[in-house]
C-alpha cells in the first residue's frame, strides 16, 4: 500500500450530507475484476449527462477544481453499501486525503486500506473550510499526519484525531494482513482449542467441497 | 463476573490476540462469498503466493448478478459473465463449496446462510456485503466487509477490529395487524438516523422482537447497516432452535441438545451495560413508506410528504428538497395519493417464505393494477422458492398478473436484467432507496412485502391495516 504521510492538494467542497457509496460507483461499475481504472466513473450519475458529456452543475467539473486531491465532505460520508470500489474510485481520481464530520464504518476502514486518510473534524470547522474552499479560487490545505494538522496558507490549523495504530499502517504503508500472519502460531493455537468447523449432516446441492 | 452483554461474550469466546493500542485479532467462523466482492481479494490472495486458509469455513454463492429468467440461456452481459466464471475457478482452485446458480441451494447469500444452517448462534460471520448484519438475527456477530478485508480474512481466518460500542434497542408491546418487522426496523432507522448506529452494535430486544418469526428477526437484523450500525443482534430463543433443527449444516440428536445448551447461555446477562438504549413502541406503530433518497427518509403511511422547512439543520433542508425533486414528489402530498409503476418483492430484506406468503395474503383473489408496468416476485432461494411453489403461491402470484422469478439479488441492486426504467416508482421491499439504485433515475419506496403487494393491487400506496391481513408469523 503506498504509505501517506504529508499531503499538500487543491480542495473540492462536496455539500452534500450522507452521501453514500452507490452514488461514488454505481452498480453497473461493480463487474470488474480490478482494483484500478474507476477514477473516471466516480459519482458517475452525478457527473456525466448523457453520452458521458461532463455536468456542468456538478462540482468537481469545475475548472476551478480540476486536479483536486483533497475531498472535503458532509455529515455521513460513504453510507451503505460495503464495496471497496468507492475508495479504489476516490484514489484512482486522485484524492489521497477526505476531510468530513464523520464517515460510515465501512467505508472508513476500506480508505486506510487504499492509502487513503480520511479526516475528522468538527462540524464548526469543516463548516469555516467549505467557506473558505468556497470563497477562495485555488484553496489548497496542507494535511500533516505525522503531527495532526489540517492547516492553509492564511494561518488556519485544525488538529485532528486519528487512531495511533491506524495512523503506523498509513505512516508505513503496512500490509495487514502480512502484520496478522505474524501471529500465525497464534491463530494455530486458538484453532487447537477451539476447533471451529462446519459438518455437513445431511446432503446439499454444492460443488468443489473442501474436507478438514 | 461482571454482567456482559451478548456482543461481549461472542467477541471474547473469539479473541486470538489482543494487545493495547491495537486492534484485537478475532477468529471468524465463516466466511461467505458472492461473486461482485471477491475476485479482486483471490487475486490478490495469488499474487502475494499466499493460500485460503480455511477453504472448509468459505462458502461461495452466485447472487448479485445472476439473472432470474431461464438461466439456461447464455450471460449475455460478458461482465457479469466474467465474474461468474472467476468464482467458479477460484472456488475450484481453493477446494471452496460454491453454489453455483445451476444449484438446488442457490439463492440470495444473507437468505441461504440461515437456510442451510450454516449460520448459528455464537458465531462470527463476515461476507464483502453490507447486509451480512442480517445474520444476527440468530445471536450471531455478523457484519459486512471490503474486498481488502476478504482477502484478509481468505488468507488468515480472521479480522483485525476494534471492539464497537454496543447500543440496546427495545421495542416493547404488540404490532398491530397489518404492522410487520419491516416496518419496526424502518420506524427505528427513522428515529434514530442513518448515522444513528455508527461505531455500535445494536442488540434488539422487547417483546415485540421476540414475537418475530425468524425470517422476521433477520428483516430487522438485515437493515441494522441502514442505521449505520456495524452490527444487529436478537438473543437466539426456542423460536431460533425450532428454525434450526434438521438443516444441512445443524448437529443432530444429541449433540444439538448440547448445542442448544451452550447456544442458551449467549443471552446478554441481567444487568448488563450498553453504551445506548433506545425504546419503541410497537403498538403505535403504522405500517412506514420512505419518501425520499435514504431509508431513514420515512414515515407512517398515513402521513404526507414532508416540507423541507420543517426540518431545522440547513444540511437536512437541503438534503430533503434534493430528495423530493429527485422523487418528483410535492411537500404535502398524502403517501397514500402516491402512484406506483411496478411492485418489487424480493431482496435479502423480504425475501423469505413468510414473506412470500404475507404478500400472497394480500392479492389472493385479486389482479395487479391496470396502470401497473409490472409486479415482480423474486425468491430469496431456490428452496424457498420451491417450497412456496408447494403451497401453491406461484400460482396465487401469477393469476393476480406478478412474475414469478427464479433467485437473486434482482431488482435490489439491479445489477441483472431487472432494471427500472427512468423516472419509474417503485413500491419495493428492498433497503435501500439512494438515488439510481434500481436503476438510473429510478425512484424506490422502501415497504414491507403486505405493503408493496397492496400498492400493486391498488395501483397507489395504501393503508394495508385498512385490508385486514396478517403481515408476519
Amino acid at each position: 500500500m503506498q504509505p501517506f504521510s504529508k499531503h499538500t492538494g487543491l480542495v473540492v467542497p462536496l455539500d452534500r450530507v450522507n452521501v453514500d457509496t452507490d452514488q461514488m460507483v454505481p452498480k453497473q461499475f461493480l463487474k470488474l475484476q480490478t482494483r484500478q481504472g474507476y477514477g473516471k466513473v466516480l459519482f458517475y450519475d452525478w457527473r456525466y449527462l448523457p453520452g458521458e458529456k461532463p455536468n456542468p452543475d456538478f462540482v468537481l467539473n469545475w475548472p476551478r477544481y480540476k486536479g483536486a486531491s483533497v475531498l472535503l465532505a458532509r455529515a455521513g460520508f460513504g453510507s451503505g453499501s460495503s464495496r471497496e470500489h468507492a475508495p479504489w474510485a476516490l484514489a484512482d481520481y486522485g484524492f489521497r486525503v477526505l476531510i468530513a464530520p464523520g464517515y460510515a464504518d465501512i467505508f472508513y476502514s476500506n480508505c486506510f486500506m487504499n492509502g487513503i486518510l480520511p479526516v475528522t473534524l468538527p462540524e464548526t470547522q469543516i463548516d469555516e473550510l467549505f467557506r473558505r474552499a468556497e470563497n477562495q479560487e485555488g484553496y489548497s490545505l496542507t494535511v500533516d499526519l505525522p503531527v495532526q494538522t489540517v492547516t492553509d496558507a492564511k494561518g488556519l490549523s485544525c488538529r485532528f484525531e486519528i487512531d495511533e495504530f491506524r495512523k503506523h499502517i498509513l505512516l508505513e504503508g503496512l500490509d495487514e494482513i502480512g502484520l496478522t500472519l505474524k501471529y500465525e502460531a497464534k491463530i494455530a493455537e486458538y484453532e487447537k482449542s477451539y476447533h471451529p468447523g462446519a459438518t455437513m449432516y445431511s446432503p446439499v446441492d454444492a460443488k468443489f467441497a473442501a474436507q478438514k | 463476573m461482571n454482567p456482559r452483554t451478548m456482543y461481549r461474550k461472542i467477541w471474547e469466546s473469539h479473541l486470538v490476540r489482543e494487545a493495547p493500542g491495537e486492534p484485537s485479532l478475532i477468529y471468524i467462523d465463516r466466511h461467505l462469498v458472492h461473486e461482485v466482492t471477491s475476485p479482486q481479494a483471490f487475486a490478490g490472495l495469488k499474487a502475494a503466493g499466499r493460500k485460503v486458509r480455511r477453504p472448509d469455513l468459505t462458502f461461495a454463492v452466485m447472487d448479485h448478478s445472476v439473472p432470474t429468467k431461464n438461466r439456461n440461456l447464455p450471460i449475455l452481459d460478458a461482465a457479469a459473465g466474467g465474474q461468474f466464471d472467476a468464482l467458479e475457478r477460484n472456488c475450484r482452485e481453493a477446494s471452496i463449496t460454491l453454489f453455483d446458480m445451476f444449484s438446488h441451494n442457490q439463492g440470495i447469500v444473507h437468505v441461504i446462510g440461515p437456510e442451510l444452517g450454516l449460520t448459528q448462534p455464537g458465531q462470527t460471520i463476515v461476507c464483502g456485503d453490507s447486509h451480512t448484519s442480517t445474520h444476527g438475527a440468530f445471536g450471531t456477530l455478523a457484519f459486512g466487509i471490503g474486498t481488502s478485508e476478504v482477502e484478509h480474512v481468505l488468507a488468515t481466518q480472521c479480522m483485525q477490529q476494534y471492539e464497537s460500542k454496543t447500543m440496546h434497542i427495545v421495542v416493547n408491546g404488540k404490532r398491530n395487524k397489518g404492522v410487520s418487522a419491516k416496518d419496526i426496523i424502518l420506524a427505528i432507522i427513522g428515529k434514530i438516523g442513518i448515522g444513528g448506529g455508527t461505531g455500535h452494535v445494536i442488540e434488539y430486544a422487547g417483546e415485540a422482537i421476540r414475537a418475530l418469526s425468524m425470517d422476521g428477526r433477520m428483516t430487522v437484523c438485515n437493515m441494522s447497516i441502514e442505521a449505520g450500525a456495524r452490527a444487529g443482534m436478537i438473543a437466539p430463543d426456542d423460536t431460533t432452535f425450532a428454525y434450526m433443527e434438521g438443516r444441512p449444516y445443524v448437529p443432530r440428536g444429541k449433540e444439538f441438545q448440547e448445542a442448544v445448551q451452550a447456544w442458551k447461555a449467549l443471552p446478554s446477562d441481567p444487568g448488563a451495560k450498553f453504551d445506548a438504549t433506545v425504546e419503541l413502541d410497537a403498538s403505535a406503530l403504522a405500517p412506514q413508506v420512505t419518501w425520499g433518497t435514504n431509508p431513514g427518509m420515512v414515515t407512517g403511511v398515513t402521513d404526507r410528504v414532508p416540507d423541507p422547512g420543517s426540518f431545522r439543520d440547513p444540511d437536512d433542508q437541503k438534503a430533503v428538497a434534493r430528495a423530493l425533486t429527485y422523487m418528483g414528489l410535492k411537500p404535502g402530498t398524502a403517501l397514500v395519493d402516491v402512484p406506483v409503476d411496478r411492485v418489487f418483492i424480493g431482496s435479502c430484506t423480504n425475501s423469505r417464505l413468510h414473506d412470500l406468503r404475507a404478500a400472497a395474503r394480500v392479492v389472493a383473489g385479486k389482479h395487479i393494477s391496470k396502470d401497473l408496468k409490472g409486479a415482480l416476485v423474486v425468491p430469496g432461494s431456490m428452496v424457498v422458492k420451491q417450497k412456496a411453489e408447494a403451497e401453491g403461491l406461484d400460482k396465487i402470484f401469477k393469476d393476480a398478473g406478478f412474475e414469478w422469478r427464479d433467485a437473486g439479488c434482482s431488482m435490489c441492486i439491479a445489477m441483472n436484467p431487472d432494471v427500472l426504467l427512468p423516472g419509474e416508482r417503485a413500491a419495493s421491499t428492498s433497503n435501500r432507496n439512494f438515488e439510481g439504485r434500481q436503476g438510473k433515475d429510478s425512484r424506490t419506496h422502501l415497504v414491507s412485502p403486505i405493503m408493496a403487494a397492496a400498492a400493486a393491487i391498488a395501483g397507489h400506496f395504501v393503508d394495508v391495516r385498512d385490508w385486514n391481513v396478517e403481515a408476519q408469523e
